[in-house]
């Protein structure tokens, strides 16, 4: 049997003394703690982290608690639930008498209809009465609460972060330069999402899912396999009409792919066929007659709703302070004027990427694309940020500076929002713990972006517009949570806020455009360069 | 020639200074960084489940404040009367100034009473984790001479103590505020400054008196390690450290004392007619008799023998003079106190032979665990008194780390009937899971091989590995956490509610004795 090592008690061991003065600076121990394991160890470790996180702000209260007749989007959900565990399939986006459906009808594809289905079903199971026909409308209750918070939370854990894995495994296979503490750091930044975690676990949403989707689909594209990306992406739609946001970056990077195969036919009739497929599969119950898929459309496009709700930091809801755009156009008009002015935005992105794809350009082309969609899309809500945000997220290591503005700014735009829903405390340590772990110490994320020839910091003023803007904002906080506005304008502080992000959002949209130009032209140049060699 | 070495020499150490101050302000950054974030998720569990205790706290408030200090200890309007020594009614006092100011309900005694509006929760929480400060302090100064990766790794395990949070900040106690002042002591003992090191003590004892379990260790280790220097100095200093202790009572209890109530308060702080044990049973060397006295009934009224069943409850207290135990002997505070001095005796013995500071933090976590296990009715937070102090000892060996990686886990498992709402369910269990995973990425790393290290890439060998025993120990309380949580509940109902409480706390049991032997063992080889 072999002799115990006698042991010793003071504090200097002869076992980790000499180890650790080699790593030299203490503070990189951090770091190395959580990655020498490799990349899969380091998530997990954060994702039990974000987990902890996420669950401690779904103890806060949701949108529209206690606050009849309508409530808010927690009610919609749960009214979800009720209406497809009790109705057959074809019913549930027909108004009958079971389904009224300006009482929160469903107006989300099927597939959240689907999930809504699923979650409904282990109610039923744990909470029947939170699910009952009818006579569940406006239910509230701890354990009620308590089970639709964690079936976004296990939405979250099992779709959500799995997805995240798969991207930063891909994305960094790619990136052979890329050190672990970099990793480690993109991973935190991916899900430790402030905007994410307080709408879906605060307020009260299923995005985690549609956003998964999509992110899987993006992650299929920097993998190479394109029935995957459309597939998956196909998915997203079907969850969630919003996902289109994203729609033209993958169209003009797979189609600008497509054509540089040998036979652009065959690969384009294939993915026609993936998506085709998809939709048939989740559309299936509606498809049996013209009137019914007729009937689940014209809920998705709730076009009766006008061009803009509440105060949106986008391009319509900004500029009617002077325009009046609503009275002006017709609902008609305007539908085709917003879809004008989106495809404008976002052409400039989409012909780069026809012109030359790119799985770097790919990313820049998903933020231009969601941001011209939130710019100027119609009927935009103050949520739909996530989708420019997640984009701006995958490029966290490429931009670092400007996606901490983002954050800010994108998490600003929805501070009315979140104070209605009494969030406060959540907005302000989510933002706190996030800028903390952004700047954790001994990770500099500052990287030289490729792009670096050009930069917005060159430009005489550029600082100081953005310490002003960000002073004002701060100020802007403090007014909102103290003063009472002039009778005159009850809005005026929303409206000045929009202001504020819409003008930050621009300056974000005309800064990642010109990145993703001068992109295509640093690859190119290269590529020349490569050549004369 | 000459001067200019000498410069150049100067300025080296110059430069090296600047060094040290940079590496030691980057260090200082990186804890304040682990209390940024322990702080962002005390603030975010602000609405979850709070306890009595946090009922107890707002009650106190509103004694020490509408109340001139004679009634403090007399005052019976509330339930929960004041029951902890008079620094903390002091520290009441204060606090109470700034509730006053923020919501005058909360220090009214009257109306007070379970007040639950949105004011008192957050101003009793953010006061706990305001006052976690100390405990920032105190890890702070135990750590500055260690090398960086010892330190962060303290620092990662007694900030972000999985039950710290559970106790302070869902539950609602001071335990973070008050481990401050212990490790602040601690610190001052291992410098060798034993005078501060024991005022701060007695300064803890007139904050809670749950401390006292370690007095025997300080009271040996001052008087050898301070007093035994000869017969003039020893016999000064004796003076000095006494004088010291006295003073620092005379500024708690004098007050009373001068009002003749010292009677009354001794009588409040020391409940003895509470029972054995406390109604969650503490997974304490208790458990064990108690089923063995079940269990011998069980048998011989089987055979045949004429037991009578025991009308007192071991959580109600001594009803009269019936014994709560139906075959062995009865057990009074006296037994108890016997038995953890006792307990404690080798580690004083070892104390007075060879009072080395470095070992001061090993032998009163040891001394807070014998108080655990054998002490009268013991709470299972108090298990936080030594597993907080046992970080300390962690980074000083494998077989340290190996040992508090499974008492640390069972420690903030036996906490887990404390939150019994299903909301904190999750956030008990990622708690545990992540301090598990922060406590094993940690101690692989800094116990990993020498050469390992260099390597960029490739797997790394650690000398941290957990035996199979510990493996399938822990495996245990996986399933132990399974029958409690759904089997039971599933297969028997409301029948028979204390099995789960019995279940979890005779497992934890097992380990905490575990590492009550395993200490014992390291503390006399």
């Amino acid at each position: 049997m072999p002799k115990k090592k006698p042991v010793k008690h003071s504090g200097d061991d002869d076992i980790a003394a000499p180890v650790s003065s080699q790593t030299g600076s203490s503070i990189d121990t951090l770091w190395w703690w959580l990655t020498h394991k490799g990349t899969t160890t380091s998530f997990l470790c954060i994702s039990l982290f974000a987990l902890l996180i996420r669950s401690a702000v779904s103890m806060y209260p949701y949108s529209g608690a206690g606050t009849p007749p309508k409530f808010g989007d927690f009610e919609a959900q749960r009214h979800w639930m009720e209406i497809t565990t009790n109705l057959p399939v074809i019913d549930w986006y027909r108004n009958g008498t079971n389904n009224d459906l300006t009482y929160w009808g469903l107006d989300y594809p099927p597939l959240t209809a689907y999930q809504s289905y699923i979650h409904g079903v282990l109610l039923k199971i744990f909470n029947p009465e939170s699910v009952a026909l009818l006579s569940s409308r406006g239910h509230e209750s701890y354990l009620g609460k308590l089970l639709m918070r964690w079936t976004v939370l296990s939405s979250d854990a099992l779709i959500f972060f799995p997805a995240a894995l798969f991207f930063v495994l891909v994305y960094h296979r790619n990136r052979t330069r890329s050190s672990k503490s970099e990793v480690a750091w993109h991973i935190a930044m991916i899900l430790l999402n402030p905007c994410l975690i307080l709408i879906d676990h605060g307020h009260f949403q299923y995005n985690c899912i549609s956003l998964r989707l999509t992110l899987g689909a993006i992650a299929a594209v920097l993998c190479g396999s394109e029935v995957l990306t459309f597939g998956l992406f196909s998915l997203a739609l079907s969850h969630k009409q919003m996902s289109a946001y994203f729609a033209p970056a993958f169209f003009s990077h797979l189609l600008g792919k497509c054509l540089r195969r040998r036979n652009p036919i065959l690969a384009v009739v294939k993915l026609g066929i993936a998506v085709i497929a998809t939709f048939v599969i989740v559309w299936w119950p509606y498809l049996h007659s013209l009137d019914d898929f007729l009937m689940v459309l014209s809920r998705l496009a709730p076009f009766e709703r006008g061009i803009y709700e509440d105060y949106v930091a986008n391009f319509w809801c900004t500029t009617s302070i002077l325009i009046k755009w609503k009275k002006l156009f017709t609902t008609q008009s305007l539908k085709s004027i917003s879809l004008a002015a989106t495809i404008l935005a976002s052409l400039p992105s989409m012909v780069q990427q026809i012109l030359s794809p790119s799985n770097e350009g790919f990313l820049y082309g998903l933020l231009n694309s969601s941001m011209a969609f939130y710019l100027f899309s119609f009927q935009v809500h103050e949520k739909s940020i996530l989708m420019p945000f997640l984009s701006a997220t995958l490029l966290a290591l490429k931009l670092p500076d400007h996606f901490i503005h983002l954050t800010y700014y994108a998490l600003f735009s929805m501070f009315p929002l979140l104070c209605r829903d009494k969030l406060l405390i959540p907005y302000l340590t989510l933002s706190f713990l996030f800028t903390i772990i952004y700047h954790s110490p001994g990770n500099q994320p500052v990287q030289k972006t490729k792009a670096s020839i050009f930069s917005f910091k060159n430009f005489p003023g550029y600082v100081f517009l953005l310490r002003t803007h960000f002073f004002i904002s701060i100020v802007l906080h403090v007014l909102y949570l103290t003063i009472q506005p002039p009778q005159k304008y009850p809005f005026l502080l929303e409206a000045l806020i929009m202001i504020l992000c819409f003008s930050y959002f621009v300056l974000f949209g005309f800064y990642t455009n010109y990145t993703q130009w001068t992109l295509s032209r640093h690859f190119r140049s290269s590529g020349k360069e490569k050549k004369h060699i | 020639m000459g001067f200019v070495n000498q410069r150049s020499l100067m300025l080296s150490v110059y430069i090296g200074a600047e060094m040290d101050h940079r590496e030691e302000n980057k260090d200082r950054r990186l804890l304040l960084w682990f209390f940024a974030v322990a702080t962002a998720v005390k603030l975010l569990l602000i609405p979850s489940y709070r306890s009595t205790d946090f009922e107890v706290h707002r009650n106190w408030l509103a004694i020490t404040h509408s109340l001139p200090l004679t009634r403090w200890y007399f005052d019976e309007t509330s339930q929960w009367t004041l029951d902890y020594p008079p620094f903390f009614a002091y520290f009441e006092r204060f606090l109470s100034v700034f509730a006053r100011v923020v919501d005058p309900r909360i220090v009214n005694l009257q109306s007070g009473i379970d007040y639950g509006a949105e004011s008192v929760v957050y101003f009793q929480r953010i006061s706990v984790i305001v006052s976690d400060l100390c405990l920032l302090y105190g890890v702070y100064r135990l750590t500055r001479k260690l090398e960086p990766m010892k330190r962060n790794l303290i620092c990662a395990l007694v900030i972000w103590s999985p039950g710290l949070l559970i106790v302070d900040h869902i539950h609602f106690q001071y335990n973070g505020f008050l481990l401050g002042w212990l490790l602040l002591s601690i610190s001052f003992l291992q410098e060798g400054r034993d005078l501060l090191g024991g005022f701060l003590f007695a300064v803890i004892l007139c904050f809670k008196h749950l401390f006292a379990v370690a007095a025997p260790v300080y009271f040996v280790y001052l008087l050898r390690h301070y007093c035994w220097s000869g017969f003039v100095t020893g016999f000064r200093r004796l003076v000095t450290i006494g004088a010291v202790v006295v003073a620092v009572f005379v500024a708690a209890y004098g007050p009373f004392i001068y009002h003749g109530q010292i009677q009354q308060v001794i009588s409040r702080m020391f409940p003895f007619g509470r029972g054995l044990c406390h109604a969650y049973w503490a997974p304490n060397f208790w458990v064990f008799y108690i089923i063995l006295d079940k269990g011998l009934a069980f048998s011989l009224r089987k055979l045949g023998f004429d037991i009578r069943i025991p009308s007192a409850s071991f959580t109600g207290g001594l009803v009269g003079n019936s014994s709560p135990f139906a075959v062995l002997p009865q057990i009074t505070p006296l037994t108890t106190f016997a038995l953890v001095l006792l307990a404690i005796s080798p580690c004083l013995v070892k104390a007075w032979k060879k009072p080395h500071p470095g070992l001061v933090a090993r032998w009163i976590a040891y001394a807070y665990t014998c108080g655990f296990l054998f002490g009268w009715h013991v709470h299972e937070k108090a298990s936080l008194h030594f597993t907080i102090p046992l970080a300390i000892v962690a980074v000083q060996s494998v077989e340290d780390a190996k040992h508090y990686f499974l008492v640390s886990i069972v420690s903030c498992y036996s906490l887990f009937p404390l939150l019994y709402e299903p909301q904190e369910y999750p956030i008990k269990v990622l708690l545990l899971l992540l301090h598990s995973m922060v406590m094993w990425l940690g101690f692989t790393a800094q116990y990993a091989e020498k050469k390992a290290r260099k390597k960029e890439s490739g797997e790394i060998k650690s000398k941290f590995k957990i035996g199979y025993f510990e493996k399938s120990y822990l495996m245990g309380l996986f399933i132990v956490e399974m029958v409690s949580q759904f089997l039971h509940p599933h297969f028997l109902g409301d029948k028979y509610p204390f099995i789960p409480l019995m279940l979890i706390s005779t497992y934890c049991t097992v380990g905490i004795m575990y590492s009550w032997i395993w200490q014992l063992r390291r503390i006399l080889t």
